[in-house]
């Protein structure tokens, strides 16, 4: 699969040797301009952060490092509802986005035919339209008194989902369901094309031989269908639940003070309040917890191949 | 007679939780469309009130929106070309070549995509404020081309480890030099792959929201302004851009369709 420049005789040692230093160092110079631009502004950051969150003082006197950990528990005793807010939502916004993804993806698949193109263009081109203005578009359509609202109103969903405390009487807006469909609606083309891509590669004979040996359709797909889909599921679980849980805008939009989640409190921190160190130990701590949940996931999946 | 029916209705379920689906991811486009052609009462345009073509007439016709859309198609387009340059040498080398440190590097791609955005944002903006640097364009544009990097990367390798070594071995054995070789039979075969991480860079630089917001200091980009009007108020004017930008975005990939359709018909026959 993969393909090396030399042929294969000259991968023994001396061969390799005897090649022009020139052209050894090919690889480095395509390599360097990117990876230093990765190492000063994505990894040096991350290194400047994590002296910020051990920083004390003030904007007025300055910074500087104290190794002041108890910024951390600080944070954590301080904010810990919007980070289980976070974590809450996206984690029910990446598990809607695999229920209704999963159907439109295997539709794409095997159903569409002639019909696919244009279905995963459809996909696509939402993409393309500002998201933020996307989503200042379901304040329309979830508004009070709206058709939406109308309908789970006629239904009594919102008897229900009021008693579940996802939202307040007759209304959706401002209430953690309008957020989590936000959040849903945003990440769920990260959930489609990733489970599209396992899907379509899944030999059809397959489903036949299924067939052949007596399975249902709710076998065949139970053994076989998902099994194989698996990577799909896996890439696309990581790819809505890591922004989603990062995620503010939103809870900001469609939100109210009682949906903030923590993205909202490190921006406000960092762009506002100008409390640094707090801000800075927050979003390591985000990032801990989204690594650790990550490598779990990765682990119980068993799918250690990603990109 | 039940069991018939119930069996279609099965047959029919995943197509139809399919196009609910759809529906879903295409229903607020249409609202935004629809609204374009909205006269608003106040100064939110979210309840409908009465047809009108005024914002389409005038769509510069609101303060600093229209000088916020032309920085960010400004620092989209920088944000491509750099971060398109410099993924497609990444992921040739990666694909290319076998040398030490290429399990780190591959992480040091895959990293930017694995972190949420809120945390990249930040520690950038540490970055920056310990440097003293002034937060407005360049800045923004550094972001950009670091968080686009990643996505180049990927999407390069994926085509360049599926081109078939043996055409540009063959082009060898007809004399053709490496630099001949790469112009003519390497490059036009990894163009595909090179589009679509150039596109995606695009799509993402021009729609960031989150890493912009942290390092732009009081630089608006067309997404600030979005986000800042759902405070002030939201002129009907978004709502034409918006629809203006799906317009286009459909018309490029349907003509891109097109193109390969017919590059793949030409070849067959």
């Amino acid at each position: 699969m993969t393909l090396t420049d030399a042929p294969p005789a000259s991968r023994t040692e001396p061969a390799v040797r005897k090649r022009p230093v020139r052209k050894r160092l090919v690889p480095y110079w395509l390599l360097i301009p990117g990876i230093i631009w990765l190492l000063v502004f994505f990894a040096l950051p991350m290194v400047y952060q994590a002296s910020t969150s051990v920083q004390t003082g003030s904007l007025e006197d300055g910074f500087r490092v104290t190794w002041h950990f108890r910024t951390y528990l600080d944070a954590l005793t301080g904010y810990y509802p919007q980070f289980i807010r976070s974590l809450l939502y996206a984690g029910t916004a990446t598990g809607l986005c695999l229920l209704l993804g999963y159907p439109l993806s295997y539709l794409i698949a095997f159903k569409a035919g002639r019909w696919r193109n244009l279905v995963l263009i459809l996909v696509i081109a939402p993409f393309f339209t500002s998201f933020l203005i996307r989503t200042l578009a379901w304040k329309t359509i979830l508004a009070d008194g709206g058709p939406v609202v109308g309908v789970l109103n006629t239904l009594h969903i919102l008897d229900v989902t009021s008693w579940l405390g996802w939202t307040e009487g007759s209304r959706v807006l401002a209430t953690p369901m309008a957020v989590v469909c936000g959040l849903t609606y945003n990440f769920l083309p990260f959930m489609i094309l990733p489970l599209y891509t396992s899907l379509e590669r899944i030999d059809g004979r397959l489903h036949e031989a299924a067939g052949d040996l007596y399975a249902t359709p709710a076998t065949t797909f139970r053994k076989v269908t998902f099994p194989l889909s698996m990577p799909g599921v896996v890439s696309g679980t990581l790819l809505t639940f890591i922004p989603a849980a990062g995620d503010y805008v939103n809870a900001e939009l469609l939100g109210s003070t009682d949906t903030k989640m923590v993205g909202s409190v490190i921006q406000s921190q960092f762009l506002r309040v100008l409390d640094y160190p707090t801000a800075a130990a927050l979003s390591f701590i985000l990032m801990a917890v989204v690594l650790i949940m990550v490598t779990v996931y990765i682990r119980r999946a068993g799918t250690e191949d990603l990109v | 007679m039940l069991s018939h029916s119930l069996r279609r209705l099965r047959r029919h379920l995943v197509t139809a939780a399919g196009l609910f689906t759809l529906a879903y991811l295409i229903l607020p486009n249409i609202v935004v469309m629809w609204f374009s052609f909205n006269k608003p009462k106040g100064r939110f345009n979210i309840t409908w009130q009465k047809f009108s073509l005024d914002a389409w007439k005038d769509p510069c016709g609101v303060a600093d929106m229209c000088g916020s859309l032309s920085l960010s198609l400004q620092i989209a387009v920088w944000a491509t070309i750099g971060s398109t340059v410099l993924g497609t040498m990444i992921a040739f080398a990666l694909v290319r070549y076998r040398f030490r440190a290429r399990g780190a590097i591959n992480s040091l791609i895959f990293l930017p995509m694995a972190m949420p955005e809120v945390v990249m944002a930040a520690s950038l903006l540490t970055l920056f404020l310990n440097m003293g640097a002034q937060l407005g364009f360049w800045t923004i544009l550094i972001a950009h081309i670091m968080f686009c990097l990643s996505f180049v990367v990927t999407a390069v390798k994926a085509r360049v480890m599926s081109m078939d070594p043996r055409l540009e071995e063959a082009a060898r054995d007809l004399y053709a030099g490496p630099v001949q070789t790469f112009l003519r039979v390497t490059l036009p075969i990894a163009a595909p792959g090179i589009a679509a991480g150039a596109l995606l860079a695009f799509a993402l630089s021009f729609d960031d929201f989150i890493i912009t917001n942290f390092n732009a200091g009081s630089t608006v980009t067309f997404p600030m302004y979005v986000w800042g009007s759902a405070q002030r108020g939201t002129p009907v004017q978004i709502n034409v851009i918006g629809t203006t930008m799906f317009v286009i975005a459909v018309l490029v990939v349907l003509g891109g369709q097109l193109v390969s359709s017919r590059r793949k018909n030409s070849t067959s026959h």
